[in-house]
């Protein structure tokens, strides 16, 4: 075993060094990324692990946000015959995992100290029984504001620190005719916002009994019904036109001056820069008011099982790659969002980006950082899907807190 | 020996249809009832994120029916289906009527009512839902005219986003039951109509007497053809509203989409595919053999 163990580690730094290996190490990776910012991210990668001698088989499957991929991936794995990659994330890995499908890690891991660069949060994620499993790519904060400082100063004010601050900025901006919050009405931007909510007026703890535990107590408890009653107050900060709006939309919104906030994760930054604006003067952005808590959402590759010494050659050094200082700087330089590990060098990156950084490092030492449910990272499709479900019902509708609490209580045990 | 080849030339010219037939038809008993009883097979069994052959009865309809976007959907489906076909009809019946007083450029109107159908629901649902949106179609248009209390919101409120859909697809789809109609009420024999003017019916009386109820069968060719869109309406539904407001506008495919593709809850997708299947067989079943009875008694 440890011969092997050698033999393997041999395979690897031979394959490190360009045009040394036998065996050409070859990947096939499966992606839905494949459009602006983050096609150019993945070509990055591409060139990086052809640069050391790889053999990099593109395998693409555009559109539904992952859907129409995890379908090709059921049918690949059911078949027999897995790709080497795939961009999945959260529990969902850790499913592929228990199922037996995915390869293991360690070495690679263990080779590149994984262990000391990654937050424990990420590691929860990608980590099965023990074993990497999975290669985290970026780091996106879900708990952001963006705000306009233009608008908020008509009315006075700056970006709220506490939900009542929130509130009584937002009156104020109501009253002088302004929509105060820029919202896009679809279940996963619904979501997006209650959990931040959820976060701020219930903190960490209670964000981890009730959101990644789904503590009973917690999901039914005052608290709760406090979070149901903010989201309440947010349906009168919003326009009439809601329903349906795309992200995007909204973030245009408060660009254009028409809205002062939108709270959405830090993909909006790539809107601003799109068009050209500056953080920090044309836009602001700040987290959610929470005491130090920090909602992450991260991409991972899982690795799945392959046959074949080229094939596992070449996931390893893909693995390696994926968490190379180098490609974890240039893909989320791109893409907008943070590097994983937290020993990036931050200078090339914007303020907002710095300020993430610096956040996730103090909430991985504080242990605040927490998982999204809206973007399947605390919980996988089911338990996530009754979330999304309850909550934009109760958004949409004249539901009361009580009654949104108790049918969360049941939509997340029939989703169980 | 030219017997032989002859014979053999006739077992072929006979064998011939069934030969060709083969190949189609075994895939269609394959991939479409094949499938059919396989999905009727895992919804029985306790898959999730991937196919899995442990049966456990009845738990995945137990679940289905517990949830609330389920019933939110089927109970759309119904109300969808019914005021779609039967506006759809209505509006049809009435435009076939109307063009078949042997009017002027007959066919360049046809053709207009006709075109809706030749646009994917994807584009009705794109387009109907910048009209639709309050902002920037219809509302802010009438509301510009002058009149200023015009309000029309369908799209945004949940209790009409349902409706919202019937109206995008009764545009599409009118036209196309017109065109049915229409060449129906052009193959009505004249002779009795010209006997019933005869008679001094008006002209009223002689569609509503006479030729609508000779045309039977092709409302139930509408009606079979309007169903089965209304049933399978999955696009227009992504298009036009995504589900929304909440999920108040969902229909039973979108549901099971959701739940096979996106929430890894393999079995309960599928056991909404069944009842799905359970509801066309309910309502086509008694329909098409009491109206094909009917037309051998005839």
């Amino acid at each position: 075993m440890k011969s092997l163990k050698l033999a393997l580690m041999g395979a690897i730094a031979l394959a490190a060094m360009p045009l040394a290996a036998q065996a050409e190490p070859v990947a096939e990776v499966l992606h839905y990324w494949t459009s602006g910012g983050e096609a150019k991210a993945i070509k990055e990668l591409q060139q990086a692990f052809e640069k050391r001698g790889g053999k990099w088989i593109d395998a693409p499957v555009a559109g539904g946000g992952g859907d129409a991929q995890a379908a090709v991936l059921r049918s690949r794995v059911l078949a027999g015959d897995p790709p080497a990659a795939v961009q999945i994330k959260g529990p969902n890995i850790a499913e592929w995992a228990a199922a037996g499908a995915l390869g293991d890690l360690t070495e690679v891991a263990t080779a590149q100290k994984w262990d000391d660069i990654l937050p424990q949060a990420i590691k929860d994620v990608v980590k099965y029984d023990g074993h990497y499993v999975a290669v985290p790519v970026n780091v996106h904060r879900v708990d952001w504001i963006w705000a306009n400082p233009e608008v908020l100063a008509k009315v006075g004010a700056e970006v709220p620190k506490t939900w009542d601050e929130f509130n009584a900025t937002a009156d104020k901006l109501k009253a002088a005719g302004i929509v105060p919050l820029a919202y896009g009405g679809q279940p996963w931007q619904d979501a997006t916002v209650f959990e931040t909510v959820v976060l701020g007026i219930g903190g960490v703890d209670f964000y981890k009994k009730a959101m990644v535990d789904l503590d009973e107590e917690a999901l039914g408890s005052p608290t709760m019904v406090k979070v149901f009653d903010q989201m309440r107050k947010m349906r009168d900060y919003v326009d009439p036109d809601y329903p349906g709006r795309d992200w995007n939309l909204a973030t245009a919104m408060v660009m254009r001056g028409e809205a002062a906030m939108q709270i959405m994760g830090d993909w909006a930054k790539g809107e601003f820069a799109a068009a050209g604006k500056k953080p920090g003067v044309d836009y602001i952005c700040a987290p959610t008011p929470s005491e130090g808590g920090y909602i992450l959402n991260s991409d991972s590759f899982a690795m799945f099982n392959v046959k074949g010494e080229d094939k596992k050659e070449g996931q390893a050094l893909l693995a390696e790659l994926i968490l190379g200082k180098e490609f974890q700087e240039t893909f989320n330089l791109y893409k907008g969002s943070i590097p994983a590990r937290m020993d990036v060098p931050m200078d090339k990156f914007d303020a907002c980006a710095i300020k993430s950084m610096e956040d996730m490092t103090a909430a991985a030492k504080n242990n605040t950082l927490v998982g999204s449910v809206a973007h399947e990272i605390a919980q996988a499709g089911a338990v996530r899907g009754a979330f999304l479900d309850v909550v934009t019902a109760h958004f949409n509708s004249d539901m009361s807190s009580e009654e949104a609490t108790k049918k969360l209580i049941e939509a997340i045990n029939l989703a169980k | 020996m030219a017997s032989v080849a002859a014979r053999m030339a006739d077992r072929l010219e006979r064998w011939m249809p069934k030969i060709v037939i083969a190949p189609g038809f075994l895939a269609i008993l394959l991939f479409v009832y094949g499938f059919i009883i396989w999905t009727a097979y895992i919804s029985f069994s306790k898959s999730r994120m991937l196919p899995n052959y442990d049966l456990i009865g009845l738990r995945q309809y137990e679940r289905l029916f517990q949830m609330d976007r389920w019933n939110v959907a089927f109970t759309n489906l119904l109300i969808f289906g019914a005021t779609f076909i039967l506006v759809s009809i209505i509006i049809g019946v009435l435009l076939a009527i109307l063009l078949d007083q042997r009017i002027r450029i007959e066919g360049a109107i046809r053709t207009i009512y006709l075109y809706p159908m030749a646009i994917s629901f994807v584009i009705t649902g794109t387009a109907w839902k910048w009209i639709m949106n309050p902002s920037l179609g219809l509302e802010t248009v009438v509301r510009s005219w002058g009149w200023e209390s015009f309000s029309f919101g369908w799209i945004v409120d949940q209790n009409m986003a349902v409706y919202a859909l019937v109206m995008a697809a009764v545009w599409q789809s009118s036209g196309f039951v017109m065109a049915l109609f229409l060449s129906a009420l052009r193959s009505v024999d004249q002779d009795i109509i010209k006997a019933a003017s005869l008679d001094g019916a008006s002209t009223a009386k002689i569609y509503l007497r006479i030729i609508l109820p000779s045309m039977r069968p092709v409302f139930m060719s509408a009606v079979v053809i309007l169903s089965h869109l209304a049933i399978k309406s999955f696009d227009l539904v992504v298009a036009l509203t995504n589900g929304g407001p909440g999920y108040s506008s969902t229909l039973p495919a979108n549901f099971m989409y959701e739940m096979t593709f996106r929430r890894n809850e393999i079995g309960v997708g599928a056991a909404s595919a069944i009842i799905m299947l359970a509801t066309v067989v309910a309502i086509m079943v008694p329909y098409l053999y009491s109206e094909l009875r009917g037309s051998k008694n005839v």
